[in-house]
């Protein structure tokens, strides 16, 4: 083991050296508290990066609708095996296809973004932010098709409000 | 006489009057196409079978060529990539490009074949033509007329196979499209064919519409078990679920089709099944029940009675591997009981494939050592002895005994009978009186073999395993035999088939040797 020097075996002069930078922080952050690197997370929300891979949401088109149209890509890119949907018959013969379910069990979803790369026409995307997800049961971790699009949020997953700890 | 002729370097010979896709195709030489289907007449539209003759100017389509001696023929060469480069550019300048919500995308002639020769980007600027979408063909048949590329596979289809002309071609060019003559529809009983002939997403099935991406799907080849026919048929699951029969190339049996009432067959297979065994308990209520226990049960009731008072009522829709052990177990454990066959009421028959007899194995039931089908006459018989209480106890094997029988006579019978034990893959009406139940494997869930009407030996293969406690009923013979005091070693159903090769006459085939195609039961010996 390293050998004290005389000076730090004197003890008082590290002391002192040790509150200095102690003193200092405390005046650093109560005099620019802009600069603090200290979060004050769940208080207030946390900086999450443009290109954060957080929850899914499926986007809509300009009528409001639904974009995917259920061509299962998502689903066959995810490694995780946990998007699932069940295609239906869309009553306009232009459209064709929609999804009648789409959901994503986000328990098992590793976050790893294959589903957003995969889809051709951008109904899934991952730029939510929302990286706490919190539910009292395992079946609320499976989000529906409506969740995702952000019709009826629950109120401890909505967008920008973090979770109650 | 035959042709002798090079392709790729490759010395074929051929029979005269072939064309050179066919000779390739032989020869294992795949060239691309559309349009020519190996069982319907040459069209020649759609150019994609391309291939340069040498000593000739321009490329030929080598579906509409003849063989002739000395020929040399490059399948591959780059003027012939050139070639279908530029048929492909064609054939999909108005294709759209939805490919997301086609149901053939994974299956698709063109998708293929870009990946194969086109990568190119598309130099077309102008509006794609559009066209009819979602166009209600007929009871199954769904069509798209943007994605069509007019081979007119499916209008040779129904003119030359099934002769119903539903089909044709109107108006021309660019406004060129399938479409039913007025007042007609698509609606003949091999209507599903149209939509696997069809190299495109241009005839959808309504039934699999949409159900599931084809990539997810895994083949397993079998046979059809909706007649006597057995069509033979690719087997498309995923996770334990039939999503739909595709007929396969057999030309001894089904040339490469098969009909409605047999691709929509596989509906019934995980509807009503049954999954657990059952013994009716002292209160007289059917309990669920360990296999173990329900056979000890059944095992119980065939012992404390005499043979003549047992009957066994089959329907023919076991494998020839169960066949044999039901036979042997009614004859060796239990000499002396009545076995009756029942094929249950005849459906349609047609002069093309679809069979009267709707079982799959009537043929095969009767050379394993079970009786020929029963009349309706010794069924009444069979019913009259149950009445009169000379048969107590009844085995019933994947029979609809309401149907057997008859509604109100059943009733009285079963509460005549001390015991009625059933077997069989799914609840049918009437097996809600048996005092044991036990459940066994559906024809996709099990291997063996069928023979067809016409005496061929035909395998069928697991797709994927049992559901629930269900067994293949040949596992459930040697178990109950075995209980019985018989000492059975039938490791799997090859053990079995090595038995019925070695003792049922014409059957002497290994079982790695019946193959894809089947195999004719042999009339020597």
């Amino acid at each position: 083991m390293h050998k004290l020097t005389f000076w730090q075996r004197l003890y008082l002069p590290e002391i002192l050296r040790g509150m200095l930078v102690t003193t200092r922080h405390f005046w650093v952050n109560v005099l620019r508290q802009r600069h603090t690197v200290t979060q004050q997370y769940p208080e207030k929300p946390t900086y999450v990066s443009e290109r954060y891979r957080g929850r899914h949401r499926l986007t809509r088109k300009e009528d409001g609708s639904p974009r995917c149209t259920a061509c299962m890509l998502c689903a066959t890119s995810c490694p995780a095996l946990c998007i699932h949907i069940v295609a239906a018959e869309h009553d306009d013969p232009t459209v064709e296809k929609h999804p009648a379910s789409f959901t994503i069990d986000e328990l098992r979803c590793v976050f790893c973004g294959l589903c957003v790369e995969a889809c051709p026409c951008d109904a899934i995307r991952m730029d939510t932010g929302i990286f706490a997800l919190a539910a009292e049961k395992r079946e609320n971790f499976i989000y529906p098709r409506e969740l995702l699009l952000g019709d009826g949020v629950p109120e401890n997953i909505a967008e920008g409000k973090a979770p109650a700890h | 006489m035959a042709k002798q002729l090079t392709i790729d370097g490759k010395e074929i010979t051929a029979r005269d009057g072939a064309t050179i896709i066919e000779a390739a195709h032989e020869a294992g030489i795949v060239i691309p196409h559309y349009c020519y289907h190996p069982k319907l007449s040459v069209a020649g539209n759609c150019r994609m079978c391309l291939i340069e003759l040498e000593g000739r100017p321009k490329l030929e389509i080598s579906c509409n060529t003849p063989v002739a001696d000395d020929m040399v023929v490059h399948t591959n060469s780059p003027k012939v990539v050139e070639g279908r480069r530029g048929v492909l550019e064609f054939l999909l300048i108005n294709h759209p490009l939805d490919c997301p919500i086609c149901d053939q995308a994974g299956e698709c002639g063109l998708q293929d074949y870009y990946m194969s020769y086109g990568l190119y980007t598309s130099r077309f600027q102008e509006e794609k033509v559009h066209g009819r979408k979602v166009v209600d063909f007929g009871p199954d048949v769904v069509f798209d007329s943007e994605r069509c590329i007019l081979c007119t596979r499916c209008v040779r289809f129904c003119d030359e196979v099934t002769h119903t002309n539903e089909l044709g071609i109107f108006q021309r060019g660019d406004s060129a499209q399938i479409a039913t003559f007025p007042g007609k529809q698509l609606d003949n009983p091999y209507a599903g064919n149209t939509v696997d002939i069809c190299p495109v997403g241009a005839l959808t099935s309504k039934d699999f519409r949409f159900k599931i991406r084809v990539w997810f799907l895994q083949e397993t080849p079998s046979v059809c078990p909706g007649c006597a026919r057995g069509c033979n048929v690719n087997v498309h699951h995923h996770d334990g679920r039939v999503h739909r029969l595709k007929p396969r190339r057999n030309d001894g049996v089904n040339d490469t089709w098969m009909c409605d009432t047999g691709r929509f067959g596989y509906k019934t297979l995980h509807e009503n099944r049954l999954l657990q065994a059952a013994v009716r308990d002292e209160a007289g209520e059917l309990a669920p029940a360990s296999m173990q226990e329900a056979l000890a049960h059944a095992a119980d009731l065939l012992r404390d009675r005499e043979p003549a008072n047992i009957a066994v009522l089959a329907a023919p829709q076991g494998t020839n591997e169960d066949c044999y052990l039901l036979a042997r177990l009614t004859s060796e454990m239990l000499p002396g009981c009545r076995v009756a066959v029942t094929t249950g009421e005849p459906g349609d028959e047609d002069d093309f494939l679809l069979r009267a007899d709707r079982n799959p194995n009537t043929r095969g039931a009767r050379d394993m050592g079970l009786p020929a089908p029963a009349s309706p006459d010794e069924l009444a018989q069979l019913a009259t002895a149950i009445e009169a209480g000379s048969i107590q106890l009844l085995v019933a094997v994947d029979v609809d005994l309401e149907t057997a029988f008859g509604a109100e006579t059943f009733a009285r019978l079963a509460a005549k009978l001390r015991g009625l034990i059933v077997q069989g893959s799914t609840k049918r009406p009437g097996s809600e009186a048996a005092h044991v139940l036990l459940p066994s494997a559906a024809y996709a869930e099990r291997d063996g073999t069928f023979t067809n009407f016409q005496g061929r030996i035909q395998l069928i293969n697991a797709a994927y395993a049992p559901p629930g406690a269900a067994q293949p009923a040949w596992r459930i013979y040697r178990r109950l035999a075995n209980l019985l005091g018989a000492d059975w070693h039938y490791p799997n159903h090859q053990a079995v088939w090595a038995d019925i090769a070695d003792t049922v006459p014409g059957y002497g085939v290994d079982y790695a040797d019946i193959g894809e195609q089947g195999c004719l039961i042999s009339s020597e010996s």
